[in-house]
């Protein structure tokens, strides 16, 4: 069965839309979590620390977030992976343009390859600069507040951060509906509830995401 | 009605191939397309050049041969086939460009005829279903409750001319595959085959180098018969639930 999955087109989308909903699932919890910062270092600083000490007893600390960070990984791969080998088919498939060029399918659509390039890059990005501190200016462990503002108090760090979570938007508005198709779920009847349901995830995910570097841009958050 | 025509036209499957352009005068508004085309190859022929090669038979709609990419759509402007598309779409004046359709899995032979047997293989391994020989079935033997009959027919609506394939970017067959897939597999009649149909069709499909599902709709957006996007899904459904039963 892994060989029938991972052989055919149609299995390689499935890989694509279980590990996109699982990623999907990662930045709501995400998103929440960076709401926290509206109130206030206290309550921020303590749910990243909560964040290593989840699921104590029984695990060891941090053994949770490794966990799903080695889930993540897996997923990033995967996904990228397939979509990679199934572009290379998909291009080798139409050699030839039309010489009458028009528009076609949405914009979210068409930017799925591109976009997905852009977030993975960012990701780079993002993990070097308030995981690990390599590129920020001031990285102090511990102190993810404080770490936030200062990212967000340079014109790069807000532009990239911005950029991307625009590019997530439109990569989750098209990847949502799309991973129902794949798994079979969509249908007919249920085709309005998945694009609105796509459309609200993509919008609220885009604007929790945004509000943090806003609210520090615009002194709410200082 | 005077037109300009931008036709692609290719010696056969090994040259290379251009646009051409060709000027047509005195078209009526009710021709159809290809009465239009056989008009310019009439003159072609009159004047000692090679006609240009297109597919076409019943011309009624129903047989699935003709095809050409009009203006960037396939079967141009109007959600019918070519060969029931009229001149009244067009206006006097007009620049229209005709090209072949598209796909690695449709090569050109000639001009703007492609090679579609690409289809006629994935029929092969699975379109099809058991069935005894001799006198006819009384047409009630087997019973279809309604909605499977109506989700059936309409898939059974495809004529497998590949305007799917050819307005997908990828150059993708999901929605032709899918519509035979769903056609069979929703019926007691296809049941049998049920499971192996799905997985051995879209491997057949892979493997005469169509591309994957990106979920644009162009598609179903192109489909002369209306086939719905959704039948991706269903047939995607159909796949995940063979793979699950079938053991290879």
């Amino acid at each position: 069965m892994t060989r029938t999955l991972w052989d055919s087109t149609v299995g390689k989308k499935t890989i694509m839309a279980v590990t996109g909903l699982f990623m999907l699932g990662y930045l709501v919890a995400h998103m929440v979590g960076n709401l926290k910062i509206f109130f206030g270092p206290g309550e921020f600083d303590g749910y990243a620390h909560w964040l290593r000490t989840m699921g104590e007893p029984i695990l060891h600390y941090e053994w949770a977030l490794w966990i799903v960070r080695v889930g993540l990984v897996a997923a990033v791969v995967l996904h990228g992976v397939s979509a990679y080998q199934l572009s290379r088919r998909d291009i080798k498939a139409r050699p030839a343009k039309y010489v009458h060029k028009r528009p076609r399918a949405s914009y979210a659509t068409r930017t799925m390859r591109w976009g997905g390039i852009i977030l993975a890059l960012f990701i780079f990005w993002h993990i070097l600069d308030l995981t690990t501190g390599t590129v920020h200016t001031s990285f102090e462990a511990g102190h993810p507040y404080q770490n936030v503002i200062d990212t967000f108090s340079t014109w790069y760090g807000n532009v990239i951060y911005i950029v991307a979570v625009l590019a997530m938007g439109l990569h989750v508005q098209h990847g949502f509906w799309s991973a129902a198709q794949t798994l079979g779920v969509g249908n007919a009847t249920r085709d309005r509830l998945l694009k609105t349901l796509a459309n609200i995830l993509a919008a609220v995910l885009t604007l929790g995401f945004i509000s943090v570097p806003v609210a520090v841009m615009t002194g709410v958050v200082s | 009605m005077k037109l300009t025509l931008r036709v692609w036209r290719q010696r056969n499957a090994e040259e290379p191939g251009a646009m051409a352009t060709y000027e047509v005068d005195n078209i009526s508004a009710d021709m159809s397309f290809l009465e239009m085309l056989d008009t310019l190859n009439e003159e072609l022929t009159l004047a000692g050049d090679e006609p240009v090669a297109f597919d076409h038979d019943c011309r009624e709609g129903i047989c699935g041969a003709c095809s050409l990419v009009i203006n960037g759509d396939a079967h141009g402007p109007e959600r019918t086939t070519t060969c029931q598309l009229h001149m009244r779409s067009f206006s006097d004046g007009d620049t229209i460009d005709v090209e072949p359709w598209r796909a690695s899995a449709f090569p050109v032979i000639k001009d703007l005829v492609v090679d579609r047997s690409s289809f006629d293989r994935i029929i092969q391994s699975g379109g099809y279903i058991s069935a005894p020989t001799g006198t006819a079935p009384d047409a009630h033997a087997t019973p279809v409750p309604k909605p499977d009959a109506d989700f059936a027919f309409e898939h059974a609506e495809c004529i497998g001319c590949g305007a799917c394939v050819a307005a997908c970017p990828n150059g993708s067959a999901m929605l032709f595959t899918s519509a035979k897939v769903n056609h069979l597999n929703v019926l007691p009649q296809g049941a049998p085959e049920r499971e192996t149909r799905v997985l051995d069709m879209v491997a057949r499909m892979d493997e005469e180098g169509f591309g994957g599902c990106t979920l644009t709709g162009e598609c179903a957006t192109a489909c002369p018969k209306g086939i719905p996007l959704p039948s991706i899904a269903a047939m995607n459904k159909e796949w995940l639930r063979a793979t699950r039963k079938v053991r290879r």
